[in-house]
């Protein structure tokens, strides 16, 4: 905010401003010249220590720096806001030289859109969007079929069928993994039921205890959650009930309680499109979305006290995934009114998968807001 | 061994260099705490102080930050000098963005330019209906409107969310929590190509001096200054008290409710639930910073936002964390109040009495 | 009913965060001084005794550092407001924004840490006694270390002459001063307790309730708890039993939601704070009770002729 002395000032640099503006403020040039690395910088919306989404992120672009060494440069800028300071960092980013940008939280979407149409020759990936350009494009990982591989193993070894999941905010992203962890149960375990509670927040610690507590005394003996802390799983362990990790193995959370980790795993994914970047081949296409079967996503560490048998089951249907012949979502699927989503025999596309916003079947209770 | 001993009059000199020497403070301390951080501390200072003035877009930066900020703060600062203490600024602000949201997403592609104002319009009504609850509970309930106005910022989060949620959610939006964008009328026209900055800077800023006039050169922005300093006197030259409430919070609620519609029809272009962002907080801190005057206000509210701008570089720049931003904006009001000591008292050497 | 018990039980553990800061306020408040700051001082006692634990093991450890964190950012803002003389109010807030910050910025380095999960407490067996056991009886110690306070408390402020002395103080500063009691230290004490007593809250919340460190997990509980203070009319036993009241309607919201009861969540979420709104209306309503209740000299600053 300039003082009123400024003002005048400002007006006659606006004209100069002007013809910087229009040859291009702070345009590098983009294609990395041989010999100059290529710059990839990541934006943030949490802290890379939650051990959680953010997390596994960084743990995918510091894949890229051992794979790549001296042919890439990285950086990060973690907590920043969803909003007008998403397009602040975009922009400083920008003008400091990256040419290949990721952000990787949904509510980067308009900021990144705005950066990229000022700057068509940078390479932008959105992570979880879905509006695309020439130069951005959009990637997300199947962590549904984590949530389905969870319910497996759940279904089976419930004692009280009745299962409790804490929910952060109703986004379809949110209502997918739910619905595939029950789908999952269901499969093994016709009784199961699943009943969830939203905290709405991303991250909550003590909100995500109260809303375990509450489940577990309702009734649940096995609590599946979408948060990234590991709140829910320490409620579990001492109330001596079993939950899963999320996003990340978490190991050390939860000893006696941790059933499995569903996990992602995106090195993968980054290597490969850093390496689309240097081989020039980079260009926007539809959603990238990358699952079990590209190994990005993964339920692992599953625990010694897990019954074989429930293991085999849950790698029975990990290997369906990996190879093509298991699709979890597969007519017929009825929501829990009673109303058939999916047709007999349909397996919808994943702009169907995107735009979730029902219970299962198997799901007690009504979308919030729906 | 010191001690402070009361002015006969208070410090003119100290009333407007108290701010100073607390950005001074307040800028060695960060000095020390970057060298303890293992950082290049003058890079430090640079990246804060420098880097987001440094060049016309960066100033534009800073204007988008300040806009709301300012106005908050220009209100909040009529509240505090009537002791009024309104520190739900946050909700007022959450509000009013809702209230120009619900204005804006009747525009068509057909509608015109002047939707901007219906638009801001309800941004302020908004602002003030909610500002007005706090009123109402402590003109009819004496209920503090400290913690009634604090808990409706925590309220209006959950009505921004249902909003966002429900009934407003884009149908195109693949159920994400957010409005549509806005149609290309409702947005604030920007003051330059390539720049960031719209007419919410000159709106501000006009606002800043309106205030001024009105605390300086009318009966009752004369009377709100001396409500404020001397209720019991105040009520003996017949200035009501019941009224200096009720405005006081209207107008701040109404400012902070501007605020909210200007950053949603402008930089933002729709509604989403990342619109609390704390600046109905940090306005607090400018308010003080700013001496409670319209023109401290203003720069106190440059330097806020460049306390933001260089927070955010700091971290891409030298990898300082974002939370830095917060403990110097802590930092610059406890150095402020601690030096706004100096106004009225003077520092004396204590004589040993024989 | 069974579940109702454990519902009983979660209202009381949710409840002693509040009832710890609330009952530290309560005596600065008793003694004149407003500390708007308790958010502030909670975090950084949070996270202070969450970083102690991790490194040292102890969680005594931990709390004696979360106490002294409470303490020692009291006892800086009882400097400026009692002997520099600056307003309590902007002061407080400023505890709070700096307190916020300054927890964030030393968390950011525990975001990945955890502690054992908490124990479970069965006293005997006295928690496994149907219904009344999951009630009552399976609570962490400081759960019933906040009622034992706030008998002390009572027995304290209006039975014995230090008591006397500490509400003198916030009734009439003056008349303290003419009688010859230190006005200034003994605020400073009560201030300083209020920060402790902040410190035990916030390092309750990370090391017992949810054992973690996540920036902000404090969440409004602090500004609660200061609500409690004048909902409860500064005495003790309303403030606990206010405590458990509120601890109650943030469990509930969970309950409903969970019972599937067809209110939309936000509206849930909301409840703590209408209700927090609504019992300060109904409180504050009669001008002359909270006169008679709130100590007289609350947010003004004494300043001794000397």
């Amino acid at each position: 905010m300039t003082d009123l002395s400024k003002r005048n000032t400002l007006r006659l640099a606006a004209a100069a401003a002007a013809g910087v503006a229009l040859t291009g403020y702070g345009i590098r040039p983009a294609r990395a010249a041989d010999g100059e690395p290529l710059k990839a910088a990541w934006i943030y919306v949490g802290p890379v220590g939650d051990n959680g989404w953010t997390f596994t992120h960084d743990n995918g672009r510091k894949a890229v720096e051992r794979k790549f060494g001296d042919r890439v440069q990285t950086t990060y800028v973690e907590n920043v806001p969803e909003g007008p300071d998403t397009e602040r960092v975009a922009r400083d980013l920008v003008s400091q030289g990256y040419q290949l940008i990721f952000g990787t939280s949904f509510g980067f979407m308009e900021p990144m859109l705005k950066v990229a149409k000022d700057h068509p020759e940078v390479k932008f990936e959105h992570c979880t969007g879905y509006k695309t350009l020439p130069n951005l494009r959009t990637y997300e990982a199947r962590n549904y079929e984590g949530a389905f591989l969870a319910g497996i193993i759940a279904g089976m070894m419930t004692q009280s069928n009745q299962l409790g999941l804490v929910g952060t905010v109703p986004i379809p992203e949110v209502l997918r993994n739910l619905n595939s962890f029950a789908l999952g149960t269901r499969v093994t375990n016709p009784k199961a039921s699943t009943k969830v509670i939203w905290i709405n927040s991303w991250h909550n610690p003590p909100k995500e205890t109260e809303a375990a507590t509450t489940l577990i005394n309702g009734g649940a003996d096995i609590l599946f959650q979408n948060t990234d802390s590991p709140a829910v799983l320490e409620t579990a362990e001492s109330m001596g009930k079993y939950a899963f990790g999320w996003n990340a193995p978490q190991l050390a959370y939860g000893p006696k309680a941790r059933l499995a980790s569903s996990i992602i795993d995106w090195s993968y994914y980054y290597t490969h499109a850093v390496q689309e970047a240097l081989d020039g081949t980079w260009a926007t296409g539809p959603n990238q979305w990358w699952g079990v079967k590209e190994d990005t996503v993964d339920l692992v560490d599953v625990a010694d006290f897990v019954p074989d048998e429930a293991r085999e089951k849950m790698e029975e249907h990990k290997a369906g995934l990996r190879d093509g012949s298991y699709a979890i979502w597969k007519g017929p699927v009825q929501d829990n009114t009673g109303k058939e989503v999916v047709a007999d025999g349909v397996v919808p596309d994943d702009d169907w998968l995107k735009a979730i916003n029902f219970y299962v079947d198997g799901v007690e209770g009504k979308v919030p807001g729906a | 061994m010191l001690r402070l001993e009361l002015r006969p009059i208070p410090s003119r000199f100290w009333a407007t260099a108290s701010p100073l020497l607390a950005v001074l403070i307040t800028a060695v301390i960060g000095f020390a705490l970057f060298a303890a951080l293992g950082k290049d501390p003058v890079r430090g200072l640079q990246v804060f102080f420098w880097e987001p003035i440094k060049s016309t877009y960066a100033w534009s930066e800073v204007g988008v930050k300040a806009t709301p900020l300012l106005l908050i703060a220009l209100g909040l600062a009529m509240c505090f000098r009537s002791n009024v203490w309104n520190i739900g600024a946050e909700g007022q602000y959450v509000i009013g963005a809702i209230a120009a949201t619900g204005v804006a997403l009747m525009a068509t592609p057909e509608t015109g330019r002047w939707i901007i104002v219906p638009v801001l319009a309800a941004g302020v009504l908004g602002g003030m209906v909610w500002a007005g609850i706090v009123a109402l509970l402590r003109d009819r309930f004496n209920a503090n409107e400290i913690l009634v106005s604090l808990m409706l910022v925590y309220v209006a989060i959950q009505v921004l969310n249902y909003f966002v949620f429900g009934p407003w959610k884009d149908p195109m939006g693949y159920n994400f929590p957010q409005t549509k964008n806005f149609e290309d009328a409702v947005l604030l026209p920007r003051l330059m190509q390539g720049m960031r900055a719209n007419i919410g800077v000159l709106i501000a800023l006009l606002t800043a001096v309106l205030i001024w006039l009105y605390l300086a050169r009318t009966r009752s922005g004369f009377a709100l200054r001396v409500g404020g300093l001397a209720p019991a006197a105040a009520r003996y030259a017949g200035f009501s008290s019941s009224r200096a409430l009720w405005t006081v919070l209207l107008v701040s609620g109404g400012l902070a409710g501007v605020a909210g519609a200007l950053e949603v029809a402008g930089p933002v272009g729709q509604l989403t639930p990342h619109l609390p962002a704390g600046y109905g907080f940090a306005a607090i801190i400018v308010a003080f910073v700013g001496r409670l005057h319209p023109l401290g206000i203003v720069l106190a509210a440059i330097l806020m936002s460049m306390f933001y701008i260089g927070g955010e570089l700091a971290q891409s720049r030298l990898g300082l964390p974002k939370s830095l931003t917060d403990v110097f904006q802590g930092l610059l009001l406890f150095a402020l109040l601690a030096c706004d000591t100096l106004i009225d008292y003077r520092v004396r050497r204590k004589k040993r009495t024989t | 009913m069974e579940t109702y018990a454990l519902l009983f039980g979660s209202m009381l553990s949710a409840g002693t965060v509040l009832a710890l800061a609330a009952l530290g306020e309560l005596i600065s408040e008793k003694a004149g001084v407003l500390n708007l700051g308790v958010e502030g001082m909670m975090l950084c006692a949070a996270i202070a005794g969450f970083a102690t634990t991790v490194s040292t093991g102890s969680y005594i450890a931990g709390f004696v550092a979360g106490v002294l964190a409470g303490a020692i950012l009291a006892a800086v803002f009882g400097w400026l407001v009692i002997w520099l003389g600056s307003n309590q109010y902007a002061t407080g807030l400023a505890l709070m924004l700096f307190g916020t910050g300054l927890s964030a910025f030393v968390g950011a380095g525990y975001v990945q840490e955890s502690l054992p999960a908490r124990m479970r407490f069965t006293w005997f067996g006295l928690g496994d006694i149907p219904i009344v056991g999951p009630a009552l009886f399976r609570q962490h110690p400081l759960a019933y270390g906040a009622m034992l306070l706030t008998a002390l408390m009572i027995w304290w402020l209006y039975r014995t002459r230090a008591g006397l002395v500490l509400r003198s103080v916030g009734e009439s500063p003056e008349s303290a001063n003419a009688l010859g009691y230190p006005v200034r230290r003994i605020r400073l004490a009560a201030v300083v307790f209020g920060g402790a007593m902040s410190g035990i809250a916030g390092a309750y919340l990370s090391l017992v309730y949810t054992p973690l460190w996540a920036e902000g997990m404090v969440a409004g509980r602090g500004w609660i708890a200061l609500a409690l203070v004048v909902f409860a009319t500064w005495r003790p036993l309303r403030v606990l039993l206010g405590a458990y009241l509120f601890g109650g309607v943030m469990m509930l919201q969970f309950f409903l939601q969970s019972e599937s009861i067809p209110i939309p969540s936000e509206f849930l979420a909301m409840t703590p704070y209408l209700a927090t709104i609504i019992v300060l209306a109904l409180i504050s309503r009669n001008a002359t009770w909270i006169r008679i209740n709130m100590p007289a000299s609350l947010g003004k600053a004494f300043n001794p002729v000397s």
